[in-house]
């Protein structure tokens, strides 16, 4: 009894929402699928602790980069924030704590690392916000360009090498295993998810940020801030590729200007797939959740089979992306058959 | 009986569960100038896109040069001859005239490369047909607004047009060339074209028409002659209320201004405004399209803030340099068009509402109560008659009226001293019309100084205490509404500004 009054309100919000149902239909159909061809992967613990561990990486960047589609705009810069940051808090751990030293010179390095690394990410998230909010310059040329500028700052930073050689603490900290079986990536995760949800759902800018992805003018209209709104969701946005960066970091042991190359398509596609619109103003962060969940489930099925290459991931993840884009297209009332029928007047 | 150009038998379309139109029969003849008249949100324009192929009706058949249609496609209605020249005349601004005369000819040839020298005997020949002379490559932007028009008639008559529909093409056009208009559209009934004249100014349609078809929430009300129709007559049949003579009498009205101008201007849009607003007061501005009103309207709100002059609130000068000044100053604006600059149509109803008054709504620790806003929303959707079953449900499931609710109820939410609506009611359903102004006088009569800012004539001349006539950027009069007739205001409206010098 008391199973079924919690799942009722459950139910209700998966009929109300058809990405969020379509992505629970498409997990359980994955899971099972996994289960069956590869029944002794999906029952090692070890293949879900890896999933834990990697996910996060990308997760972080599409929470950022929801918030940014939830105005109407995107986020490509995220994947060079994070390894701008990345290798700028390696560099600023090194230089604190260099090989041989103690292990409280090393923690302070690390608290250190993380300090600089998130208020680097808001600074160059903001950085888009105030191109995209006061130059009035779109935001897919604006994170485009700051995506090559933070990644040519890399560059120069490291040389184009890895920076490694990072005190063992941080490797130490970022590979806890909480109640022995929970990584520290997927624990920074969830705080980030608890987080976001909190600002989205529970905040008078969370609303603020639907109504201005909804309609700008009518924004303005009504009196918002509008370019403050627009610079605040770029500096989250900014925070939390950083924060990514340093899961990167840590998984990696090292950072380098092109890791993760294949993530801004990807955190793209998470934020499609979970039903947020592209043009802004609509979207739910449980599909975007269900999202990430899904896509890294994917990624390790397909990691299972030795003979698909990883260079096909891209194939995949565009095919995918654009699959889902047609599929929302379709859905919404009319707009494909419309296409179809002026074509068919015609001959 | 003559043959009809167009015939359209028991036309039905439905929006969303809206009727638009129901059983509208509407008939044609060669050369027949007919007028199509009707109010706001009657169902004139759907007809018209019917008529053009953009709308598919639900039911009826459309005869159009011997064959019968059940619908048409927007090319199967041109090459039969019928051509619309909408509200904006739908030309390509950043093109030149004769890019914009001859386009359509190239593209409908199906021509892969361009010949300059062939576009501009196209264009030649097209400007011949109504004896305009222009200069083909001026920049179509550039030109006054009667000359795009002449443009667009150019071009719809290009393409062998049998039937030319003029949706409202008055609107915007000065006294001197509204008459080269029907000069135009004489010489094309010469010629044995039909026009079928979209209008609700009475004067106009009288001089011109030789038929009439009124309708009214979508249904035909009478077609029949001139003869048979005189103003009074023709009013009822449109509006379908007796006209008493219902004017706005303010009851308290305060000593002291609530919103004062003196010399406000905005370069290139208005110059030398002074008005005064008074608590309790309705002010109507009203002016063509292109008068400067909806700019006066902005530059109070804060969104175009003024290049010249001063504002007062309360007898003492302020600066309303952003839209966040105007609402701390206690300014509301129901803009002009509440869909693209009022409204955000996915989000609920609730939200709407309380979007310009959220801060208040968060407590200490930043959080949002949501419960709190939730109530507040509700209590407008009950304050204002405000027809929905879940004021949860995104604002795009309303009609016209409610969605007008909407924005009122959001400005005021906020508590305003000063509400400025610009065109209150158009596209609102007649019902919702007559409420939305028996709210506004209301809220006058609570002591808010109300200001309307409108090109319907009748509105302003009913609701408000006073009216201001803009022309070209100038306040020309200032009228008392009781001592006014409607074409004495639309006179002042749309004299051409040259005759006017100074204030009149």
């Amino acid at each position: 009894m008391s199973a079924l009054t919690t799942l009722t309100p459950l139910r209700d919000r998966l009929t109300r929402d058809p990405h969020v149902t379509r992505l629970a239909v498409i997990l359980v159909l994955l899971l099972t699928f996994f289960m069956l061809v590869k029944t002794k992967n999906f029952f090692g613990i070890a293949t879900w602790q890896s999933m834990a561990v990697q996910f996060p990486e990308f997760g972080l960047m599409a929470l950022g980069v929801m918030l940014t589609m939830i105005i109407g705009g995107i986020d490509l810069s995220v994947v060079g924030v994070a390894n701008m940051t990345a290798i700028g808090s390696a560099t600023l751990m090194m230089s604190i704590a260099p090989t041989g030293s103690d292990s409280p010179q090393g923690y302070l390095a690390v608290v250190a690392a993380i300090a600089f690394s998130l208020i680097v990410g808001a600074i160059a998230g903001a950085f888009n916000g105030f191109l995209i909010a006061k130059v009035k310059i779109p935001a897919i040329l604006v994170t485009l360009g700051t995506f090559e500028l933070f990644t040519g700052i890399a560059v120069i930073i490291t040389g184009g090498k890895p920076a490694s050689g990072l005190p063992a603490q941080y490797g130490e900290i970022m590979a806890q295993r909480v109640f022995g079986i929970i990584p520290m990536p997927l624990i920074i995760f969830i705080l980030a998810t608890v987080v976001i949800a909190l600002i989205m759902y529970k905040t008078a800018f969370g609303t603020k940020l639907y109504m201005l992805g909804s309609n700008e003018t009518a924004a303005q209209f009504s009196g918002l801030k509008t370019d403050n709104l627009i610079i605040r969701t770029y500096m989250t946005s900014g925070i939390y590729a950083a924060a990514a960066g340093l899961v990167m970091l840590a998984n990696y042991n090292s950072a380098k200007a092109d890791y993760g190359s294949t993530y801004t398509l990807l955190a793209v596609l998470i934020v499609v797939l979970g039903g947020v619109n592209p043009n802004g103003g609509s979207g739910r962060l449980s599909g975007v959740i269900l999202a990430v969940v899904v896509l890294q489930v994917l990624s390790s099925l397909l990691n299972t089979f030795p003979n698909i290459s990883n260079f096909y991931r891209p194939l995949i993840w565009g095919g995918v992306l654009l699959l889902v884009i047609v599929v929302n297209q379709w859905t919404k009332k009319n707009r494909l058959s419309r296409l179809f029928g002026v074509k068919g007047n015609k001959s | 009986m003559v043959d009809n150009v167009i015939a359209v038998r028991d036309i039905g379309k439905a929006f969303a569960g809206v009727q638009a139109l129901d059983g509208i029969t509407l008939e044609i003849a060669p050369g027949e100038i007919h007028c199509l008249a009707g109010e706001n949100g009657s169902g004139k324009s759907t007809l018209i896109k019917v008529m053009s192929g953009v709308h598919a009706p639900d039911t009826g058949t459309i005869e159009l040069n011997g064959k019968t249609f059940s619908k048409l496609s927007p090319i199967e209605a041109i090459s039969n001859g019928v051509q619309v020249i909408y509200q904006d005349f739908s030309v390509f601004p950043n093109l030149t005239v004769m890019e914009n005369l001859a386009l359509n000819a190239e593209l409908a040839a199906h021509r892969t490369f361009v010949s300059w020298k062939r576009m501009r005997a196209v264009a030649e020949e097209a400007i011949a047909k109504i004896n305009f002379t222009i200069d083909l490559d001026e920049k179509v932007g550039q030109l006054s607004v009667a000359q795009k028009q002449l443009v667009a008639i150019s071009r719809a008559l290009m393409s062998d047009a049998k039937l030319i529909i003029m949706d409202e093409p008055t609107t915007a056009l000065t006294k001197r060339e509204v008459d080269a208009l029907f000069a135009i559209i004489l010489d094309l009934k010469a010629r044995g074209i039909a026009t079928l004249f979209v209008s609700h100014k009475l004067d106009e349609v009288f001089e011109i028409s030789e038929r009439f078809t009124i309708i009214r929430n979508g249904k035909s009300v009478i077609t029949c002659l001139p003869e048979e129709l005189d103003h009074a007559t023709f009013s009822h049949h449109m509006t379908g209320r007796e006209f008493d003579d219902d004017h706005f009498v303010p009851e308290h009205v305060s000593e002291e201004p609530i919103l004062e101008t003196r010399g406000l201007g905005v370069d290139g849009a208005f110059a030398d405004v002074d008005l005064t607003l008074r608590k309790g007061e309705i002010l109507g501005i009203t002016g063509l399209l292109g008068s400067g009103r909806t700019e006066l309207a902005l530059s109070l709100f804060g969104s175009k803030p003024a290049d010249s002059g001063k504002i007062l609130i309360n007898g003492e000068v302020v600066e309303v340099g952003s839209v966040r000044a105007a609402i701390a100053h206690g300014i509301g604006y129901v803009p002009e068009d509440r869909l693209t600059e009022g409204l955000f149509l996915e989000r609920s109803i609730n939200s709407n509402i309380v979007i310009s008054e959220i801060d208040s709504f968060v407590s200490k620790f930043g959080a949002l109560d949501q419960r709190k806003a939730d109530a507040e929303g509700q209590r407008w959707v009950d304050e204002l008659k405000i027809a929905t079953p879940n004021p949860a449900n995104p604002v795009n499931t309303l009609s016209g009226g409610n969605q007008q609710r909407i924005v009122l109820a959001k400005w005021l939410a906020t508590h305003p001293k000063i509400l400025i609506l610009n065109g209150p009611t158009v596209g609102v359903d007649i019902g919702s019309k007559h409420d939305i102004h028996r709210i506004l006088r209301t809220l006058a009569s609570e002591g808010l100084g109300v200001i309307i800012i409108s090109d319907d004539i009748p509105e302003v001349i009913q609701n408000c205490n006073r009216v201001m006539a803009m022309n070209a950027g100038r306040i020309v009069a200032e009228i008392d509404p009781r001592r006014t007739t409607e074409s004495e205001l639309a006179e002042l409206m749309s004299k051409d500004p040259s005759t006017i010098d100074g204030k009149g």
